[in-house]
C-alpha cells in the first residue's frame, strides 16, 4: 500500500543555511501522526515545503504515491492535501459562513464560475452548514470573523482546512494559545476529523500529542531523529536527551 | 421572498429614475450630461471590479474603454463606406465589450501575474504605450485629432435614428441597467466571492485550491469587457474618440470617480460616476481652476473619508437597522458641521479665485463674480473678508467636529447595547 504522504531525503536551504537536513518520513493512510520538536527545529518550514508554499531544494514529496514536489499550493490542494496555519489565516472581511464556504467552493465544482449564483447551490450551503456544525460555529455563522473570540477563530481555521474534503490534513499547532477546556474541544474535533482522514499535526502540548497521536516523529534541527509509536517515543533515550530532556 | 422583493425594488426604482430623468431635465445639454453619467457609471463599476472587488489598483483602465471606442468608430466608418454589412447600432456596445474583453485577456495575462505595486506599475506602462501608439499608428488612431464616425446609419426601427441626444441617452440608459445588473450578479457568483477572497488573503485562497493569478486575470478581463462596453457608448455619444480617452487622463478620472463614490460597496461607483460627471460639468462652468477643486475633493476624500460617499452613508446602516430614531441626535451636529464646512470652503475658494484673477493675464474688469456678488479684486477689503470667512469656518469646525464625533459614539454605543440585549 502506498503511504498517504511520503518524504524522501527532503532538504531546504535558505542561503547557506540548511534548515531541513534530509528528512525521510512516511505517513500511512488513515494515520493520526504528530510531529514534535523544539522551537526552530523546522516544523513550520516542513509544512511549508509539503504544502507547496516553499520550493524544495532537493528531495521528493509524494502524496498517495504521486509526486507533488514542485507543484503550486493550489495544485497540491486539489490533489487532496489541505493545511491549517499556526497564525490564523482567514478571510478577514467575510462572515464565518463565507469563510468556510470559500474552503469548499473549488472542490464542489464551483471553481471560477461567474455565470451562476453561489447561493443557488443548495449542496454547497448544506455542506458548509455541516462543516460549521462539526466545528461548533453554526450558531455564529453570520458573525463577521473580526468579531470572533480567539478559540472560535482557531476552530474556523480548521473548518476552512477540512471544508474542501481533502483526505490528508496538516494541522499546524491547532491548540496554541487555548485554555484547557478549549483545548479539549479542539482535540475532540481533531479526533473526529481523523476518523476518515489522514491527519498530521504539529503540536507543542505534549499532553495533546500523547493523547491523540498513533505515531510520533521527533524533529530536531531539521532532522527526524525518531518516528515511532507514542510509548516507544516516551521511553526512547535519544529523544529524551535531544528534546524531552530539555524540559523534563 | 421579501428580501428578493426588496432587492428588485431597488432595481425597479433605478429603471423609473432612468426613464423619467430626461423628462425632468429636458434640455439637450442635460440629456448629454445624463448620457455621460451612464457611461461613467458603467466604467466606474467595471473599474471597481478590479479596485474594490479584486484589490488591483490600475492607472490605465481607460485603455480598454478607448480601444473599444476606436474600434466602434472604425466599425461605423466601415458600415458607412459599405465595406461591411449593417449591424444594429443598438447592439454595438456588445461589440465594444468584446473588443475590451479581447485586449483585457491579452494584456491582463501579463499584468495580473503580480499584484499590488507591481501591478499598478505595469498598468502605467501599458497606458503610456497606448498613448504612444495613438501617435505612431496614425492610420488607425489618427494621432492628436482622433477619429469620428456617424451614428445615424442604416434602417430606423421604430423611428430610432440616434440623431437626438435623448435617443442616445436611452440607449446608454438601457445598457447601463444591463451592465449594472450583470456586474451585480457577478459579485454573487463563486468567481465574485473568490475575487474578494483573493483581495483579502491571496495566500489562503491558494491553499483552498484557487490559482490567485487566474482569479485576478478573470477579474481584469471581465472588467475590461464592461470598460469596452462603456467605450462603445462613449464613442456613440460623442461620435468621436481621441487619444485622451484611451490614456492616463480618463484613467485618472475613473479612479477619481470610483474613489469618491466609495470602493467598498457596489453602490459606491454608481454614486461616484454620477457625481463626477456632475462636478466636472458644473465646476468647469463656474471656474477655470476647477481642476484644483476636483483635486481638493479627491484629497479630502482619501484623507478623511476613505470609504467614499457611499461609505459615509452606509456607515449609518447598523444604526438605522436598530432604531432609525437614534439618528435624530445627529441632525443638528451634521447641520452645524455642514455650515462650518461651507463657510470655510467659501473663504478658501474666494482666495483661490482672487489669486487666480489677479495672476491671470486674460482677466477682464476689476471684480470677480462670487456667488452672484461682485467682489473687487484690487480692494484690500475683499481679501480681508475671505480671510475672516476662512478663520470663522475653521474655528466653527474645531468646535463642532468634536460634538459630531461625541454624539456619534454615543448613538453607536446605544445601538450596540440594544443589539446585544
Amino acid at each position: 500500500m502506498t503511504a498517504a504522504l511520503e518524504l524522501k531525503d527532503l532538504r531546504k536551504s535558505f542561503g547557506p543555511t540548511e534548515i531541513i537536513r534530509g528528512i525521510d518520513l512516511k505517513v500511512e493512510k488513515g494515520e493520526l501522526h504528530a510531529i514534535i520538536g523544539p522551537n526552530g527545529a523546522g516544523k513550520s518550514t516542513l509544512y511549508n515545503l509539503i504544502s507547496g508554499m516553499y520550493k524544495v531544494s532537493t528531495g521528493t514529496i509524494r502524496l498517495h504515491g504521486k509526486n507533488i514536489t514542485d507543484k503550486e499550493p493550489y495544485e497540491i490542494n486539489r490533489m487532496g492535501l489541505s493545511r491549517s496555519f499556526q497564525v490564523s489565516n482567514i478571510f478577514p472581511k467575510m462572515s464565518v459562513f463565507e469563510n468556510v464556504r470559500n474552503g469548499l467552493l473549488f472542490h464542489t465544482g464551483c471553481k471560477y464560475a461567474f455565470w451562476k449564483l453561489v447561493d443557488r447551490r443548495k449542496d454547497v450551503t448544506a455542506r458548509t452548514s455541516e462543516i460549521l456544525q462539526s466545528i461548533g460555529l453554526y450558531e455564529k455563522r453570520e458573525v463577521p470573523v473580526l468579531l470572533l473570540p480567539y478559540a472560535d477563530v482557531r476552530a474556523l481555521e480548521i473548518g476552512i482546512t477540512i471544508a474542501g474534503g481533502a483526505d490528508v490534513i496538516l494541522l499546524d499547532e491547532p491548540t496554541s494559545g487555548m485554555s484547557r477546556s478549549e483545548t479539549e474541544r479542539a482535540v475532540d474535533l481533531i479526533r473526529l476529523i481523523a476518523k476518515d482522514k489522514t491527519v498530521v499535526v504539529v503540536e507543542h502540548d505534549m499532553g495533546v500529542v500523547f493523547d491523540l497521536a498513533q505515531r510520533i516523529s521527533v524533529l530536531v534541527y531539521g532532522e527526524i531523529i525518531a518516528s515511532d509509536l507514542p510509548e516507544n517515543i516516551r521511553s526512547s533515550q535519544r529523544v529524551q536527551e535531544a528534546y524531552l530532556g530539555a524540559d523534563a | 421572498m421579501i428580501k428578493l422583493f426588496k432587492i428588485s425594488g431597488v432595481w425597479i426604482a433605478a429603471v423609473i429614475v432612468m426613464l423619467f430623468l430626461p423628462i425632468i431635465f429636458s434640455s439637450g445639454y442635460a440629456h448629454s450630461m445624463l448620457g455621460l453619467m451612464g457611461v461613467m457609471v458603467i466604467f466606474s463599476l467595471a473599474y471597481n471590479m478590479m479596485l474594490g472587488q479584486g484589490g488591483m489598483l490600475s492607472f490605465g483602465h481607460a485603455v480598454y474603454l478607448g480601444l473599444a471606442g476606436y474600434f466602434t468608430i472604425h466599425f461605423l466608418q466601415m458600415m458607412e463606406a459599405g465595406t461591411i454589412g449593417y449591424f444594429p447600432i443598438s447592439l454595438l456596445p456588445l461589440f465594444g465589450g468584446l473588443v475590451g474583453l479581447f485586449f483585457g485577456i491579452l494584456i491582463g495575462f501579463v499584468s495580473t501575474r503580480r499584484a499590488g505595486t507591481i501591478f499598478a506599475m505595469i498598468s502605467l506602462g501599458f497606458v503610456e504605450m497606448m498613448t504612444v501608439m495613438a501617435f505612431l499608428l496614425i492610420s488607425f488612431f489618427n494621432g492628436e485629432e482622433g477619429i469620428q464616425g456617424d451614428r445615424m446609419l442604416g434602417p430606423e426601427p421604430f423611428g430610432i435614428t440616434y440623431g437626438p441626444a435623448i435617443q442616445v441617452y436611452y440607449l446608454i440608459g438601457v445598457w447601463t441597467l444591463i451592465a449594472m445588473l450583470a456586474m451585480y450578479f457577478i459579485t454573487k457568483t463563486p468567481f465574485g466571492r473568490m475575487s474578494n477572497a483573493v483581495r483579502d488573503n491571496p495566500e489562503r485562497a491558494q491553499f483552498v485550491g484557487y490559482n490567485t493569478q487566474r482569479v485576478r486575470w478573470m477579474a481584469f478581463s471581465l472588467s475590461s469587457f464592461f470598460a469596452g462596453l462603456a467605450g462603445a457608448l462613449f464613442a456613440l455619444h460623442f461620435e468621436h474618440i481621441g487619444y485622451e480617452s484611451a490614456g492616463a487622463w480618463l484613467s485618472g478620472e475613473v479612479l477619481f470617480a470610483t474613489y469618491i463614490g466609495g470602493v467598498s460597496t457596489f453602490l459606491g461607483p454608481i454614486v461616484g460616476g454620477i457625481l463626477f460627471i456632475f462636478l466636472k460639468s458644473t465646476l468647469s462652468e463656474l471656474s477655470n481652476v476647477w481642476h484644483l477643486y476636483l483635486g481638493g475633493i479627491f484629497l479630502l476624500t482619501v484623507v478623511y473619508a476613505p470609504t467614499g460617499l457611499a461609505g459615509l452613508v452606509l456607515m449609518h446602516e447598523p444604526i438605522w437597522k436598530v432604531d432609525f430614531k437614534l439618528l435624530r441626535r445627529m441632525v443638528l451636529p451634521y447641520l452645524g458641521a455642514l455650515v462650518a464646512i461651507l463657510i470655510a470652503t467659501a473663504g478658501i475658494v474666494g482666495y483661490i479665485e482672487l489669486i487666480n484673477f489677479v495672476s491671470d493675464e486674460y482677466s477682464t474688469g476689476t471684480a470677480i463674480n462670487f456667488l452672484g456678488i461682485n467682489v473687487e479684486a484690487h480692494s484690500i477689503m475683499s481679501w480681508v473678508v475671505f480671510a475672516i470667512l476662512t478663520i470663522i469656518g475653521f474655528g466653527l469646525c474645531k468646535v463642532i467636529f468634536p460634538v459630531v464625533s461625541r454624539n456619534w459614539n454615543d448613538i453607536l454605543e446605544t445601538a450596540k447595547e440594544r443589539l446585544l440585549q
